[in-house]
């Protein structure tokens, strides 16, 4: 009879030397592993929980500006920079990682309503209400800055009327300036070299696209989106919506989609090649949107609300996934996402720059392999379970201040009406164009023109 | 290519690794609108098969082979005896063939789940914990009290003893460190060990379920079937199995006070039961003289044998062997779910000492078994698993990395309401028509709020309705759940009264009718 039995010697099973390493023995078969799905989703419920235990969002404030703070830009390059301009003309400069300002003048007489930063070099631009452009190198001013001396601009523009918002050129020694018209001014002239205008009164914002680089987008304050394509300098189409547009941002990624803050609460996803329908509407806010930003990946979007908060949102889905607030922050007029994607900044109406994390509970610093690991393997459990009510309610809960909650609310109380009405209307009519359902998409859209 | 690929030889072991069938996924997928969704679940259904590949692939690291016998010429298995057994194995192994002669029985066993230690209690008060293997005794005591049932905890550290009254708990030194004064004159006794309950049953036929790690009572559930002295735990989805009196099996989850399935098994009282490794087997012994081997899936008979003397004691090995106590013989079936068996694979007499409790040791070729003379361990070549897994269960584990386990496991207890019989329900869609859903949906709400309740007392028939009443007092502009149920109801109610008014048409018309408030035919 042939017999064998089952033996395992210690010697083989265990380490030799204590320095050694422990010998595991690892066998996947399934039914050694009971109860796989239940223990997953207790590994994803406990890391959503830790996950919300460690959500910490807010790294610090930078104080320095007096005034509130009106417009920032980020540097493309340099992820320590960044420039914020104050609304009585203080223009600042701060290194992040020190949390400090490292050079600031009174660049402008009034309100900075814009700043704009160079792509390359350490150059950068502001515009103000007192119809002035200016271009700063923080770096010249830096080394003989011992003395306390007032840093000057390399070059000064003088428009007719003051300006609302700047924006440079990609690559060309270009920049726009909008106000009561669309300026495209080069460096060398002291004159704008091109003015735009399609009968609107006064521009909000400018914007190039950073991939099309003559690609223009600007908002105006009679409700409109302007596109221009500057190599034939005509407009390209010309959007109508309900309410006026605060801000724009292009995808850094996808050249053809931006999105537009609204102040009807709301941020439109464009296509800019379809403009007849919003892509997307990230919904939340509780009071017009002043400022949007997209994250360098093009997949996440941040958002500053005059309701004092700023968002964070998936740039395809339709709700925020994250708020951030403090008892001391007011109204958000500029917020950005930096370009290492994992900050994001917010000015705000007290004079306050803040920073904080854009994944809230994210643990900064290195990470070990085994740490990192565990993390990423967390984090696909909580991605697989995350539709299982208990996860998700977990997930969604935020605690907001009670002016943004009571105003949540209202706002949905009012819009559920107005759903009724809109149905009841829809019902009763005998109108025949008020039978059509209007997609959610397409209702804030007035018109478009091409 | 396709040739490479069908030599591969991992792609035969990927079954075993699958979760779900990828084909059916694929097919369900192509059906979807949503292009973005589509393109994730096939990306993520790749990601699926290659973990199968992969794992598939492990398997060339599985370096220990199982046991065997394999007879020669006219040679039986099942005439080989453990004396001529142990001339044939290496020393190491003949030290696992061992019988203690103890006057405390019978004895009850039990093994850890890494199958290192083993604990055993006598009828008569006797209780040792031990490393059977390396022959370290960690604990012996004398109760001086009954002692019905043991069972381990979650590791070594700690066990639990069914003792003449009350349930107690001791730890590896044997100290007494909880009396459980809810489990009383309990029977039988086993640990869910993925969950921290131990659940007990006993002579009052309560079935309960302790939180080991809380101490909370989870459940308690009347069986309503009396006195019961069989339980066995299904280890793939620790539902308990209750053997009964009356010969049938009950099936229980701490979620339900009513047993989830009722199995009429035998025609007399249960008396021994094991469930398989992977939880779709089960093997049920009665009074009847039949053993009888079910299937889980469908909760029908297989095959059924005849047992001479009624079987005391069942267990199933991590491989499948099936290990029978009856009276003094130990008697080991081979595959005998899959086909009818006609002679046992091994036999084993322990004369003049009736068996009592047979137990397999997880990842070894060893049956222990406890009868009235002492314990008994013999060889079974390939009952075990021959690879462990160290993360799940380590025999080589060392102290720190039983501790770092105990951590481990605490903090991914399964919570006891995720007992059910379908162990992948949480995390899948749920299919109910939207009806079921809103139903659902309705109960919770009203099970939060107690106060505000949609029901409304029937008052007098007429304009003034209560229902209308509280219309108008909630005139304001919106629409809710509520309201439009409301509506909806009066709606009903109206057309209701207004069909009884009309009566049935069909129906001649008496001069009784005008009492009845039904109106006359309009003709």
């Amino acid at each position: 009879m042939k017999v064998k039995v089952l033996s395992r010697s210690t010697e083989d099973q265990t380490r030799s030397r204590s320095n050694d390493i422990h010998k595991l023995q690892r066998n996947l078969d399934p039914t050694l592993h009971p109860f796989e799905k239940a223990r997953e989703y207790t590994r994803a419920l406990n890391a959503t929980k830790v996950e919300r235990m460690f959500a910490k969002p807010f790294v610090g404030a930078l104080s320095g500006h007096v005034d509130g703070v009106y417009a920032m830009a980020k540097h493309p390059a340099k992820l320590d920079w960044l420039v914020s301009g104050g609304g009585d003309g203080d223009l600042r400069l701060w290194s992040l990682s020190d949390q400090k300002s490292v050079w600031n003048t009174q660049a402008h007489k009034a309100m900075i309503t814009g700043v704009s930063s160079f792509l390359e070099g350490n150059r950068f631009l502001s515009c103000s209400n007192d119809r002035t452009v200016k271009i700063w190198d923080p770096t010249v001013a830096l080394e003989d800055s011992h003395s306390k001396s007032v840093h000057l601009p390399v070059a000064t523009y003088t428009g007719k009327n003051a300006f609302s918002g700047i924006s440079h050129h990609r690559s060309d020694n270009m920049f726009a300036t909008s106000g009561s018209e669309i300026d495209i001014w080069d460096h060398d002239r002291a004159e704008p070299v091109q003015t735009l205008n399609w009968g609107v009164d006064t521009i909000n914002t400018v914007k190039f696209n950073q991939t099309e680089t003559n690609i223009l987008a600007s908002t105006g304050s009679d409700r409109t989106i302007i596109l221009y394509d500057l190599r034939t300098s005509q407009p390209i189409t010309k959007l109508v919506l309900a309410m006026r547009t605060n801000a724009i941002a292009w995808n850094p990624m996808e050249a053809f989609n931006f999105v537009a803050a609204n102040e009807d609460h709301n941020v439109y996803g464009f296509d800019m090649r379809k403009m007849d329908k919003a892509q997307n509407i990230l919904k939340d806010h509780v009071s017009a949107v002043m400022s949007v930003d997209y994250s360098p990946t093009g997949e996440e979007i941040v958002t500053g609300s005059y309701d004092r908060t700023v968002r964070l949102f998936n740039a395809r889905q339709g709700h925020s996934r994250d708020i951030y607030h403090t008892n001391r922050m007011q109204r958000v007029f500029s917020v950005i996402y930096t370009m290492d994607n994992k900050f994001v900044v917010s000015g705000s109406d007290d004079g306050n720059v803040r920073l904080w994390k854009a994944r809230a509970s994210e643990k900064m610093g290195v990470r070990d392999y085994r740490e990192r690991a565990h993390l990423e393997y967390a984090e696909k459990l909580k991605e697989k379970f995350a539709n299982v009510p208990e996860i998700r309610r977990i997930n969604r809960h935020r605690n907001v201040p009670k002016s943004v909650k009571t105003a949540t609310q209202r706002k949905s109380i009012m819009i559920n009406s107005r759903k009724t009405k809109e149905e009841n209307v829809r019902k009763h009519t005998k109108q025949e164009n008020l039978k059509d359902r209007i997609p959610e998409r397409q209702k804030a859209i007035v018109g478009v023109k091409k | 290519m396709s040739e490479k690929k069908k030599k591969d030889p991992v792609l035969a072991l990927m079954p075993k690794y699958a979760r779900g069938d990828a084909n059916k996924a694929v097919e369900g997928v192509n059906k979807l609108k949503d292009k973005k969704l589509k393109g994730t679940i096939k990306r993520r259904e790749k990601t699926y098969k290659e973990a199968a590949y992969k794992a598939a692939s492990t398997e060339i690291l599985l370096t220990e082979e199982a046991g065997f016998l394999e007879p020669e010429g006219i040679e039986k298995t099942y005439q080989l005896s453990q004396r001529s057994l142990a001339k044939e194995v290496d020393i190491s192994t003949s030290h696992k063939m061992f019988n203690l002669d103890l006057k405390f029985g019978p004895y009850a066993i039990d093994y850890t789940r890494n199958g290192r230690h083993l604990l055993i209690g006598g009828r008569k008060g006797h209780v040792a914990a031990f490393d059977w293997q390396a022959g370290r005794l960690g604990c012996e005591m004398q109760l001086r009290e009954t002692v019905r049932d043991v069972t381990w905890l979650h590791n070594e550290t700690m066990f639990a003893v069914a003792q003449k009254k009350y349930v107690y708990i001791y730890d590896k030194q044997g100290t007494e460190i909880h009396c459980l004064r809810n489990h009383i004159e309990v029977n039988k006794l086993d640990f869910l060990p993925y969950h921290f309950l131990l659940t007990s049953i006993g002579n009052s036929g309560f079935l309960k379920y302790q939180d080991t790690s809380t101490g909370n009572v989870v459940a308690e559930h009347r069986t309503k079937l009396g006195k019961c002295d069989v339980m066995t735990q299904n280890p793939a989805t620790a539902i308990m199995h209750l053997g009964h009196g009356n010969g049938t099996v009950t099936l229980w989850s701490p979620n339900m006070s009513t047993p989830l399935v009722k199995m009429q098994c035998h025609r007399g009282p249960v008396t021994a039961m094991a469930i398989g490794h992977s939880g779709t087997y089960m093997a049920t012994a009665g009074l009847d003289g039949q053993l009888k081997l079910w299937d889980l899936r469908s909760y029908k008979p297989m095959q059924e044998y005849f047992t001479p003397t009624p079987a005391s004691s069942l267990s199933i090995s991590q491989r499948g062997l099936l290990a029978v106590g009856f009276g003094p013989h130990v008697s080991i079936w081979k595959d005998p779910f899959k086909t009818k068996q006609t002679s046992p694979y091994m036999n084993h007499l322990q004369a003049g000492s009736a068996v009592d409790d047979v137990e397999f040791v997880p990842f070894e070729d060893v049956l222990g078994f406890g009868h009235r003379g002492g314990i008994s361990s013999i060889i079974v070549p390939g009952a075990g698993e021959a690879n462990f897994d160290a993360l799940e269960a380590n025999p080589f584990q060392t102290k720190k990395q039983r501790q770092e386990m105990e951590v481990h496991s605490l903090l991914e207890k399964i919570q006891p309401e995720m007992i059910t019989l379908d162990v992948n329900h949480v995390g899948q869609m749920d299919k109910a028509p939207i009806q079921v859903l809103n139903k659902e949906k309705k109960e919770a709400w009203a099970a939060a709020h107690p106060d505000e309740s949609t029901e409304l007392k029937y008052r007098a028939r007429g304009k003034n309705s209560s229902s209308r009443r509280h219309l108008r007092k909630k005139a304001k502009n919106i629409v809710d759940q509520k309201k439009v149920d409301l509506l909806e109801r009066i709606e009903k109610d109206k057309k209701e009264r207004a069909k009884k008014r009309a009566g049935n048409p069909d129906e001649p018309v008496t001069a009784l009718d005008r009492f009845t408030g039904k109106r006359r035919k309009m003709d």
